[in-house]
């Protein structure tokens, strides 16, 4: 194929493509919106770890943050939806330019650290901050027509929407790993040193991947809020961040597929468990404790090690 | 032809308590192969580290081509033409021979930073690619992975790479260590052939490589130069010989 998908990633494409084509007919459309923007959120944060080896701890600021300006300017200045999604994912890059600079000159544990701390603080301006409602949040946000005329009122009209805006970041995403910008982020991710004895300003690189991945997040937050017409604190609160983590690690950190398949499996733990309460929590806890026991490359990468293909 | 490439001056750098370079004037001229020897710990991989700007001096100038680089970035220095390699083999593990030397000259020729375009943007700089690698003998291994190549010539690969820059002066740190004699030999002969137009200043222990190879030979100790000149002159002095052997060594060789 002219993406540059190998014939396993092909095949792999072709049948996801399938279950978004045929999930609503079986699958509640409401909550298959929900995967969708979980998944582009889970595969905008796994361009870090996966392919740059830096683990953020605060990716639920731009998620979330994209989620209130979008819904914020989807009700008061009644912007189409593509518009407000744009602007969702452009204040999540935004704020990714501010942070990522600040972060990026830490590695590890104090890169993490720091991306947790700064989302906090973007947690506790959105409690406190007025136009996001506090705890109230952002509440009945109208669906707003696309282009200001193709309705989104019905869920199976905005369902198309939502599977075209997953679609176009998950390919973005798969062009950005496999382009000229991704081979650089491949050698600094190898042997950073070696990167920078050719001349590589390598944290320039950093940079730009944390900007891409904190704009689709804002995306994935933007899409959400124009789903369930609401943006609350749940979408900017940590608890969000590790789920992200949680999501990625389950499918498989630095795999295409492997976040797709993580978000799918959470939403639906998370929809279908929900009548049990707590237990909710404690199953992502015990799903979480295996996955790092027993199969540390996730689902999809243990397949895909399994059958010595890249998924 | 006595134009000096590279200058430094009272180059000194202390860890805690530490003198690792204690006041180096170092001076190389272009177009020689420098080598910078002495025993462990003399402090010749800082100083390496110190000309690259992979660590802050602590006191002193480094002057490259006439322009002082001390307060310079380690990549800004690599885009002057100053060009290192590392004592453990420096290549990208997961991409092929051919990528990693591609990576090289993606850097120099620009794009590197285009995340919307195929990869497949790339393939101009093949052609090149592959001479660099049939350069350094290593045409028949383009599609192989970095990390499976054989020690010798991963050490092949990375001087590729950085020829790949084409940069004016190279800095080799141990280029033939921990290799065998027939790669010492192969490597001895490749940076005979990529010396043409360049200025090369190599750490080594090795002292036949240093012998045949080399124009002129700083001798390091603990941090401090000992001696310096072409290698009839340094190895006859007495100062180096108790450095490199020991006293008691050295004393033995008296008898």
């Amino acid at each position: 194929m002219s993406l540059g998908f190998s014939r396993a990633q092909a095949t792999a494409m072709v049948v996801m493509v399938a279950f978004i084509i045929v999930g609503p007919a079986v699958l509640y459309p409401v909550f298959l919106m929900k995967v969708l923007c979980l998944a582009l959120f889970a595969c905008a944060f796994n361009l870090l770890p996966g392919y740059v080896g830096l683990l953020s701890f605060g990716h639920a600021a731009y998620f979330g943050m994209g989620s209130y300006i979008a819904a914020w300017t989807a009700k008061y200045w009644g912007l189409d939806a593509e518009a407000a999604i744009i602007l969702g994912g452009l204040c999540g890059g935004a704020l990714g330019l501010v942070f990522g600079w600040l972060a990026i000159r830490r590695q590890g544990i104090y890169f993490a650290m720091i991306t947790l701390a700064l989302a906090e603080m973007v947690y506790f301006f959105c409690l406190e901050a007025p136009f996001t409602g506090g705890e109230d949040g952002i509440q009945q946000v109208p669906r707003s027509p696309l282009f200001g005329i193709i309705s989104t009122q019905q869920d199976m009209s905005l369902y198309w929407i939502i599977a075209a805006i997953f679609l176009g970041g998950f390919l973005l995403i798969h062009r950005i790993i496999h382009s000229p910008f991704g081979q650089v982020l491949q050698a600094i991710r190898e042997n950073e040193p070696r990167a920078i004895s050719l001349g590589y300003r390598v944290d320039d690189y950093k940079l730009l991947a944390f900007v891409l991945s904190a704009a689709l997040a804002g995306v994935a937050g933007a899409a959400k809020s124009q789903v369930f017409g609401i943006a609350t604190l749940t979408d900017v609160h940590s608890q969000m961040s590790g789920e992200v983590v949680l999501m990625t690690l389950i499918g498989g950190i630095g795999t295409v597929f492997g976040p797709v398949v993580g978000a799918l499996l959470f939403g639906s733990l998370e929809t279908y468990l929900a009548p049990f309460g707590d237990w909710v929590t404690v199953t992502q806890g015990a799903i979480f404790v295996a996955c790092v026991l027993a199969f540390r490359r996730g689902l999809i990468g243990e397949i895909g090690a399994r059958l010595k293909l890249g998924l | 032809m006595s134009d000096t490439i590279l200058e430094t001056s009272g180059l000194t750098k202390e860890f805690r308590g530490f003198v690792a370079v204690n006041g180096v004037d170092l001076r190389v001229e272009t177009g020689t192969i420098h080598a910078l020897i002495g025993p462990n710990g003399a402090g010749k991989t800082t100083c390496f580290n110190l000309l690259t700007k992979f660590l802050p001096p602590t006191r002193g100038t480094i002057r490259f081509k006439g322009r002082d680089i001390t307060g310079m970035r380690p990549a800004e220095v690599a885009r002057l033409g100053l060009v290192r390699s590392f004592q453990i083999s420096a290549v990208f593990a997961h991409l092929t021979a051919l990528q990693n030397v591609r990576v090289a000259l993606q850097r120099g020729r620009g794009g590197s930073f285009d995340f919307w375009r195929a990869e497949s943007v790339l393939d101009r700089y093949n052609a090149r690619a592959r001479e660099l690698l049939d350069q350094v003998g290593l045409g028949e291994f383009a599609t192989v992975p970095a990390g499976q190549l054989a020690y010798g010539r991963k050490r092949a690969l990375e001087i590729a790479t950085t020829l790949a820059l084409e940069p004016e002066m190279l800095l080799l740190d141990e280029p033939t260590a921990g290799m065998t004699h027939a790669d010492v030999d192969r490597i001895v002969a490749l940076i005979r052939r990529v010396r043409q137009g360049r200025t090369i200043l190599m750490v080594e222990h090795n002292l036949s490589v240093v012998e045949g190879l080399c124009d002129r030979i700083t001798v390091l100790t603990r941090g401090r130069i000992l001696a310096e000149g072409d290698y009839a002159t340094v190895s006859r002095n007495e100062e180096v010989i108790a450095a490199y052997l020991g006293s008691e060594a050295g004393s033995v060789a008296h008898v």
